[in-house]
């Protein structure tokens, strides 16, 4: 532990830490924009100065090492006077339309003035301007960038993606694509991570917003509009909820109340989505087992970051992925069929929208292969903040207009189908049916505690055996199955390289785009900081434990669905509405341009 | 050089694009595991090529297993990575404060106009870059420049005609 001083309180902490962390242990608040908890890599705001006693300078606590003995001033009048000088400069080279920019209110960088006391802004000349690239997914307005830097070190260090970084120097410096194109020509997985960490209104979602609006207005349309389970524990913090608060009930409820006819659960789609995933597992594994050709490890296929990752970066192991569409497109070909026929609706009146955690869901309703019959399955995505925005601006208030429940035919769901929102779930709800399929038994929950690798902190694996199988299932007798969780792209990379270099130990791989899953995505409410990743986190857990029924088979919405229409998993029409195929891209594109 | 090498060559005895990638795979091979070698390779890959195009920046992106973005980057970070091509001979103006006070910045209105193109660019013919430095070290021959490796002392715009009719 090393002993010093700050602002006249003796403080001890642990040997490495950077004043920043020991006064923020010490509930010493030093303000900073550009700091990110446990990845912090590039020092640029430097608004986190302090005075260390001896030295000639201020120095940039989040950058500096405490030493023993030394005698730290966070508060001083030189301090204070520097602080908003560097917030002064910043704010010369910062687009201020404030009273128009989606952030206002929540924009880090507005607070800072508040916080700093910054009263006047001296310094007006020329700025460096700065692209607008808007992409189906993400858009991008540089002139409001302020050079922090977060989105790099999440692009690079968090994801190990890298298409943001630093392009050219000096006061032409922005942050960018190579040779600054558009985010959506190179290969971008829209993650969001980087709109997730931006302190300002320069990264955010491509908005969604009037479309629905439109879609809202026409008397034509019947709007259906579906919920992600990892949206309901994160959206309260919009409304001054405590983080992890399940407001599903207040959700539906201010749903119908800014207009849309029918609330769907995505997570019926999600306990669909395990039985066809489990039926494609098992056969490829009996394939795989009697020396027929079968692509293991199957790989998970619901989060389309990942997706898109997979197909810029490996893309001669596409045969590996699922062809499960992802829940929510699931869902929207189903509305637009069975449910359509059901209702004697036209499904070109009908518009069906997702309200995600998630940013590449923008993207992937865009992809041709999510259509049905010439109709997209999902007409438009919103994030957990946009439709936050949406309410708010029709004046509604989820903590004031009451509960209500979801619509048949989808409204039933599992336990395991809320699990879908957190890294690990896909797995977990997967196995609890196929263990279940093979053996007939219930499997305990407590036999899935995988822990994470040494190698890569990203990745969780664990081994699960099948004894005494049912009759249809001798194939597994005795078969030990390994199965591996990737909780974000870093942790895919170290997955995806063992297979290319064959030695993958694995039968079935998740991975999830965004660390920790869909509860940290792209499109959640921000700052999610790791108390309040914690919290949604647990929230999840809470709403598994207290459904009805915990497991995907045994939702009777789905048995009646394959008994009306569906007929069996995998089988044919499953295949035309359910399943999907993808694109060959590479890392600059080049098979797109063959 | 062996028959081979000879017989890839084009006709005006330049190495042609393949032999310079080579060239460039092999640097990038030497130098790919040590840490920190990519403005090492940028510069070598430059002195072969000439300039570094996008196709190129990939090539170094993809070979180096290093992101794209980062290639491009620290090429635009530091000046003296050109992605345009460069001309035959490059111009070199000097802008330190001696040569600024006796005219530099004349030198370079008058190169600008002269060349039809702008500070950093390359001429149409690919005959001649156009650069700004700061101090050649040699402030006693005010306004200086340099073209290649030969300096020019004392320029004055008028002189510029037969400087520049040398080439």
């Amino acid at each position: 532990m090393i002993n010093l001083s700050i602002n006249n309180k003796l403080v001890s902490v642990p040997e490495g830490s950077t004043i920043l962390e020991a006064a923020k242990h010490n509930k010493i608040d030093i303000p900073n924009l550009c700091n990110l908890d446990g990845v912090h890599k590039f020092g640029s705001c430097r608004l986190c100065v302090v005075e260390v006693e001896g030295d000639k300078n201020l120095q940039a606590s989040c950058m500096v090492q405490v030493r023993d003995g030394m005698v730290v001033h966070t508060n001083t009048d030189k301090v204070r006077k520097v602080r908003k000088n560097l917030f002064e400069l910043m704010l010369s080279n910062h687009r201020q339309d404030c009273l128009k920019c989606q952030r206002s209110l929540s924009c880090e960088l507005q607070n800072m003035g508040k916080r700093l006391g910054v009263t006047e802004a001296r310094y007006t000349g020329q700025t460096s301007g700065g692209i607008v690239d808007i992409s189906p997914a993400i858009s991008r307005d540089m002139a409001k960038c302020i050079l922090c830097r977060r989105c790099i070190t999440a692009c690079n260090d968090i994801q190990k993606v890298g298409i943001l970084n630093a392009q050219n120097s000096g006061f032409k410096t922005v942050v960018g694509t190579a040779l600054d194109l558009p985010i959506n020509t190179v290969n971008c997985t829209f993650c969001g991570q980087c709109v997730a960490v931006c302190p300002v209104g320069a990264l955010k979602e491509t908005d969604a917003i009037q479309n629905v609006w439109g879609a809202i207005s026409d008397k034509c349309k019947r709007v259906v509009v579906q919920i992600d389970p990892a949206v309901r524990v994160a959206i309260g913090e919009e409304f001054g909820y405590e983080p992890g608060t399940q407001v599903t009930g207040q959700l539906i409820a201010g749903l119908r109340e800014i207009g849309f006819d029918v609330v769907f659960d995505t997570n019926f789609a999600a306990d669909l989505t395990v039985i066809e995933a489990s039926s494609e597992f098992l056969t490829r594994m009996k394939y795989s087992l009697e020396d027929m050709e079968a692509r293991l490890p199957l790989m998970s296929s619901c989060s389309p970051a990942w997706i898109k990752y997979v197909e810029h970066t490996y893309p001669e192991k596409l045969d590996h992925l699922s062809t499960c569409k992802s829940p929510h497109t699931m869902l929207g070909a189903l509305a637009k069929s069975y449910y359509a026929e059901k209702l004697k609706v036209e499904p070109k009146n009908m518009a069906v929208v997702s309200i995600m955690p998630c940013t590449a869901k923008k993207f992937e309703i865009s992809r041709p292969e999510m259509t049905n019959n010439g109709l997209p399955n999902v007409d438009a995505v919103l994030t957990t903040r946009e439709i936050a925005r949406m309410m708010q601006e029709a004046g509604v208030d989820l903590r004031k207009v009451g509960k209500s429940q979801f619509d048949q035919p989808f409204e039933l769901s599992s336990g395991a189908a809320e699990l879908f929102g957190l890294s690990g779930g896909v797995m977990e709800a997967t196995l609890r049916t196929v263990h279940e399929m093979v053996t007939g038994r219930e499997l305990a929950i407590d036999k899935l505690q995988a822990a994470p690798l040494e190698e890569c902190d990203q990745v969780k694996d664990v081994e699960l055996r099948f004894d005494n199988p049912l009759e249809a299932y001798q194939y597994m007798a005795g078969i030990t199955i390994k199965v591996a969780v990737a909780s974000g792209l870093r942790g895919a990379e170290f997955l995806m390289d063992q297979i290319t270099k064959q030695e993958s130990p694995y039968s079935f791989i998740e991975v999830m785009g965004c660390p920790g899953g869909c509860i940290s995505g792209g499109g959640q409410p921000r700052p999610a900081t790791s108390e309040t990743l914690q919290k949604r986190l647990q929230a999840i857990y809470q709403e598994d434990e207290v459904k009805l029924f915990r497991k995907a088979h045994q939702n009777e919405g789905v048995t009646k669905l394959y008994k009306e229409f569906l007929k069996e998993p995998n089988g044919q029409k499953a295949q035309d509405l359910l399943h999907t195929q993808y694109t060959k891209r590479g890392k600059f594109n080049e098979y797109l341009c063959d | 050089m062996d028959c081979e090498a000879t017989k890839s060559q084009c006709c005006c005895g330049e190495e042609t694009d393949q032999q310079k990638y080579d060239k460039i795979a092999e640097i990038i091979d030497q130098y790919k595991n040590r840490e920190g070698s990519l403005i090492q390779v940028l510069h070598m890959a430059q002195t072969v090529y000439g300039y570094l195009p996008m196709e190129l920046l990939k090539f170094i992106a993809k070979r180096m297993d290093i992101p794209l973005s980062e290639v491009s980057g620290v090429s635009t970070f530091y000046p003296v990575f050109s992605m345009q091509p460069r001309g035959k001979h490059t111009i070199k103006v000097c802008m330190g404060t001696a040569c600024y006070v006796r005219g530099g910045k004349k030198l370079v209105d008058r190169l600008e106009n002269m060349l039809g193109i702008q500070v950093g660019e390359t001429s149409e013919d690919r005959k001649y870059s156009l650069e700004v430095v700061r101090c050649l070290g040699a402030c006693g021959l005010a306004p200086a420049m340099m073209i290649d490796e030969t300096i020019y002392k004392q320029v004055n715009p008028d002189k510029l005609n037969s400087i520049l009719a040398k080439y």
